[in-house]
């Protein structure tokens, strides 16, 4: 069919497609740059000790500092790694370790499944398991949001990890009289806790952009607040209510809150990145 | 500890069958399938939760009737879906018409046509992509996308293309095209990561085979790689899909939040997720908190469909094509 086709014009054709293969490759990279140099040149002004420090002020005042939001999100964060991880890694560590037959394959498959249920569901999912029965917005209600969201991602991330560990190594601690728990402990999860803590890094790096299962279980909070039943700020939610104010003061501060947001995610990718990197050398 | 160790183990072998024979195994085992179970109870804790949310619903409408009416009026406890079913269809789709031919040439130029250091080089932009907040799209989109469609790609799709509806009405930046747009942005990479790691699956004889013919190196994708890939590439569009439907940030930010259904991209229109994410935390009685959590089971159920048809797709492809035992 297309050999038939003259040499010259099949030629043409596959320099043809490979060049919009290229073209489609430099089309994805352009809203890259765009989203990034726009954060960075629009948010880089307003950035000032007093903008990581501050409360935020009312319309019209100068100055004024996203404080509360910063330590929200990172005390909601934290509330979600005190029962993520723990859930996260362990399944993680079951699939790797026991994870053959029907139930592990059921519990694999809707690990998968669930990481791609909307946060907005699990919003409303958190929205029920604590706001109802505190009767109140609080910090809790977003630590448990952000902690169903992290579960599954971080399940199979650990698995993939944990199952880099060569099996050798296992035959070398049971052949040692080494019962398996302890081997699974000792010798499997240890070699793989470089890979465990990168999988961690990321998890968490999601949850601090989260804004959507925070808006009605979190809320929002004017003060600084480190009560965890209480309605708590967060940096992503500050972000969306500036950006869609009608005050121009205001957009400034959602760029500069951008900026900001985007450093703690981009730190965690790049200590992730590290780690993997070096946990790759050590093992070669 | 050696002989700890030792002792525990020669009791494991005395127990006479094989597994966990000793306390330790059998404390560790369990703690591990406990965990593991968890996954389990967050999926039934998230379906029972949202239907229960939902059920003061049932008693004022019937499912059919909830999803087939545009009236959404919580004054008068009156609900009905289709606005939001519908915004949420059209802006998916524009995502997925956007994004999907891009996706595909660009997992086929990082596996196939990049050499193949290149090849691992060009896929970190794509996971950064895939890194950034959707709120801060959100921002992007609100600032950047909406203006440029509005002043530059709205104006021109309607000089040219204006005869058809889809493209008829006044260029208004916020709506559709601008939550299509940054959607497909936002769906990209998760197409683009799924895609090469199927195509990365196909045998290298079959390409080689096709090469060796004669066959150009395009030829060579389009007879070894694209048959080999294409569950698994549906797989991939379909997860993207899946992402799409229930993405809330970007699209709350810039589709316009106006409940009315209307042909045109252009104008502004509203999603499931969108006025979920706008009336939950202000919703005061029982039937529309009820209607909103009806919303978000829908989209529950919709992406677990979803999900679970491309994981299959997936899976298949990776494992290899079942052959007939001999």
């Amino acid at each position: 069919m297309m050999l038939s086709a003259s040499f010259t014009y099949r030629k043409v054709v596959d320099r043809g497609m490979a060049a919009v293969c290229a073209v489609c490759f430099v089309a994805a990279f352009v809203p890259l740059v765009s989203v990034l140099w726009l954060v960075i040149s629009k948010g880089a002004a307003g950035l000032s000790w007093a903008f990581f420090t501050e409360l935020p002020k009312p319309v019209g005042e100068e100055g004024g500092g996203i404080g509360n939001a910063l330590l929200g999100t990172l005390y909601m964060v934290g509330l979600a790694c005190l029962i993520g991880l723990p859930l996260g890694v362990g399944a993680g560590v079951y699939l790797a370790e026991k994870g053959e037959g029907t139930v592990g394959n059921t519990v694999r498959f809707m690990a998968e499944v669930l990481s791609g249920v909307p946060s907005i569901v699990i919003g409303i999912v958190a929205y029920a398991l604590v706001v109802i029965p505190m009767g109140h917005f609080s910090a809790w209600a977003g630590g448990v949001a952000l902690a169903i969201l992290m579960i599954p991602t971080l399940a199979r991330a650990t698995e993939e990890l944990v199952r880099l560990v060569p099996g050798s190594l296992r035959e070398a601690s049971l052949a040692l009289g080494v019962p398996n728990w302890k081997t699974s402990l000792r010798v499997i999860i240890r070699t793989a806790m470089g890979g465990i803590v990168t999988a961690c890094l990321l998890s968490v790096a999601r949850a601090a952009g989260e804004t959507a299962p925070l808006l009605f279980t979190a809320l929002n909070n004017q003060y600084w607040n480190v009560n965890p039943g209480a309605p708590t700020a967060s940096l992503t939610v500050a972000i969306y209510n500036y950006a869609i104010s009608p005050y121009d003061d205001w957009h400034a501060k959602a760029w500069t809150a951008s900026l900001v947001l985007l450093i703690v995610v981009g730190l965690l990718n790049i200590a992730s990145r590290v780690l993997t990197r070096s946990r790759l050398k050590g093992a070669r | 500890m050696a002989e700890a160790a030792g002792h525990l183990a020669v009791e494991a072998t005395e127990d006479g069958r094989p597994g966990p024979g000793n306390v330790g195994d059998r404390v560790f085992n369990g703690v591990l399938w406990t965990l593991g179970i968890m996954i389990l109870v967050v999926a039934g804790l998230i379906v029972l939760n949202l239907a229960l949310m939902a059920r003061p619903l049932a008693k004022e409408h019937s499912l059919w009737g909830f999803v087939t009416s545009t009236e959404w009026n919580p004054v008068e406890d009156h609900f009905g879906a289709l606005t939001f079913l519908y915004g949420t269809l059209v802006t998916s789709a524009v995502s997925i018409a956007v994004s999907v031919p891009i996706a595909i040439g660009l997992s086929l130029f990082i596996t196939q046509f990049a050499p193949p250091k290149l090849g691992r080089i060009l896929t970190i932009p794509v996971e950064l992509l895939a890194a950034i907040p959707s709120v801060v799209y959100g921002l992007w989109g609100l600032f950047v996308v909406v203006p440029w469609l509005r002043e530059s790609i709205e104006p021109w799709l309607g000089k040219h293309l204006g005869f058809l509806p889809i493209f008829a009405g006044p260029p208004i930046g916020l709506g559709y095209l601008a939550s299509g747009f940054i959607l497909a942005v936002m769906i990209l990479p998760t197409i683009v990561a799924v895609s090469v790691e199927v195509m990365k699956t196909t045998p290298e004889a079959n390409r080689e085979a096709a090469l060796a013919l004669g066959a150009t190196k395009w030829e060579a994708v389009m007879m070894a790689v694209i048959p080999y890939s294409r569950a698994g590439i549906l797989g991939a569009v379909l997860l993207g899909l899946g992402r799409a439907l229930g993405e809330t940030m970007a699209v709350t930010m810039v589709i316009g939040n106006s409940p009315q259904i209307s042909a045109s991209l252009f104008a502004p229109g509203y999603s499931l997720p969108a006025v979920i994410a706008n009336e939950f935390a202000e919703a005061t009685s029982n039937v529309h908190i009820a209607a909103l959590a009806g919303l978000g089971l829908i989209l529950f159920a919709t992406t677990f469909l979803l999900n679970a048809g491309a994981r299959v797709l997936v899976t298949a492809v990776q494992k290899g094509p079942r052959r007939a035992k001999g």
